[in-house]
């Protein structure tokens, strides 16, 4: 019973989450590409003589996302530069793994690639840091470590943005988690295609509405080469619930993805309700909600042999600090809880940047 | 051929995408369906895979009498969405794929 493409009438291989259209091959990787492409026009998300810098983990989205930005770049004349960029946490038998995988994809692309490691960034790999601190918590480290990592990558290349493989449903997941968590400054922007205008590099997610069951189709029918394995430390378990609901959700009715991300587009915040300021980090100049940056707390947590120092909440870690000297006076300043969220919020476990 | 039909069916199953850590780490497992009064659905497949292939966590890759979801499976290239799922009738040479997407990105 061969079922037939809506658009040609070849034979169907696929069946749109999105639309429920059933539909073949060269359709599919038509509309896959076509909607990637309308989705970077309608945000204007580039400008002709960009550099853009691809943060490439080996995984399955952002190894689609290398793939299809080159390909667009080179049928409608985008005029980007495109650079790979990756961040080597320094965990064995997973990184080196996955980054054998970009160094495969850079050949095969033929785009320049570059590694920040979190060795030469702040001292510690990841390895390292896990035998200070344990496998609790660490994922608190990589995740704040990372955002910053790929930030100082781009810098170093010259970028002008930064693009992500975050797809449709790491959005409708994220949405999902800051309505559990209750974190609605980052209720408010989760859903933005392009963040960060206001401090660093800009960020942007053209597979903001591609749904993950196509990127897979996608990357499975192109046989591209990615790397899919879970890393060794330690999963994060709260987003694991809220992954697994989805799913759930999508089996059952699979524009469900979609609507959450519309649903999180459309909330407006009542204008009472408190944000916190950015400003700039005192030690390190990157952009922070607090007058020193989530990563030099925690750095100096290690570097003190305190590796638990940046982490906890409001007044217990002021008070943890002050106890290991660090100069700070300001109350508002240590509540340091809203950077710790923002962090898992924005790096889905921990392979996605 | 028509001789293998009487043994047996032939089929092979793919494992990627993260789920094959779940089955020894093997991606291609060549195998052979007992002939049987009943036809061989999907259904029927995946408890022989849970009973004869699956090495660990089964949470991980069924969900009830389905695959958990978030993997994706395709019958000879086709995504089973299209093929009645669960009910779809394996036939000989079938090439079924499983992919996990819930393994990072």
């Amino acid at each position: 019973m061969p079922v037939c493409c809506a658009a040609c009438s070849g034979k169907a291989v696929l069946k749109r989450p999105k639309t429920g259209d059933a539909l073949c091959r060269e359709c599919f990787f038509h509309v896959f590409e076509t909607e990637i492409h309308h989705t970077i026009l309608d945000a204007n998300l580039f400008t002709a003589g960009e550099t853009v810098a691809i943060g490439a983990s080996g995984g399955k989205d952002s190894t689609v996302l290398a793939y299809v930005l080159k390909l667009l770049n080179d049928k409608y004349d985008y005029g980007l530069k495109l650079i790979l960029l990756s961040v080597d946490e320094g965990i064995t038998g997973y990184r080196d793994d996955s980054l054998t995988t970009v160094k495969r994809n850079q050949k095969q692309y033929d785009l320049p690639l570059k590694i920040v490691s979190y060795e030469e960034l702040y001292g510690w790999t990841m390895d390292a840091i896990v035998k200070e601190i344990g496998l609790k918590n660490n994922c608190t480290f990589c995740g704040v470590f990372r955002r910053q990592a790929l930030d100082r990558g781009a810098v170093l290349v010259e970028a002008d943005k930064i693009v992500t493989g975050h797809n449709a449903d790491d959005i409708a997941e994220t949405v999902l988690m800051n309505v559990l968590r209750g974190d609605i400054a980052r209720l408010r922007r989760c859903t933005s295609i392009t963040t960060g205008n206001e401090g660093y590099l800009p960020r942007c997610k053209p597979l903001k509405y591609t749904y993950e069951k196509e990127i897979v189709m996608y990357a499975y029918f192109k046989k591209l080469d990615y790397f899919s394995t879970e890393c060794i430390y330690s999963p994060n378990a709260y987003r694991g619930y809220a992954r697994a609901f989805l799913k759930d959700l999508e089996a059952i009715r699979s524009s469900s993805i979609i609507d959450i991300i519309h649903s999180g587009e459309s909330l407006s915040i009542k204008k009472d309700v408190k944000m916190p300021t950015q400003m700039t980090c005192l030690q390190c100049g990157y952009i922070s909600s607090n007058k020193v940056c989530k990563a030099c707390v925690l750095l100096e947590g290690l570097n003190k042999g305190l590796p638990k120092l940046g982490i906890g909440k409001g007044l217990k870690a002021r008070q943890k600090l002050v106890a290991a000297g660090m100069t700070l006076t300001n109350t508002e300043s240590q509540s340091t809880s809203t950077e710790s969220t923002a962090v898992l919020n924005t790096d889905k476990q921990s392979l996605e940047f | 051929m028509a001789a293998s039909s009487q043994t047996g069916m032939s089929i092979t199953l793919e494992f990627s995408g993260g789920a094959e850590l779940l089955f020894g780490k093997v991606k291609k497992h060549h195998i052979s369906l007992d002939e049987s009064t009943t036809a061989w659905t999907i259904k029927k497949l995946l408890i022989w895979v849970k009973d004869n292939l699956l090495k660990e966590r089964p949470e991980l890759f069924l969900q009830g009498e389905t695959v958990r979801p978030g993997i994706l499976v395709l019958v000879n290239d086709a995504d089973w969405e299209l093929l009645g799922e669960l009910e779809y009738e394996i036939k000989e040479n079938d090439n079924i794929v499983f992919i996990s997407t819930l393994h990072g990105g």
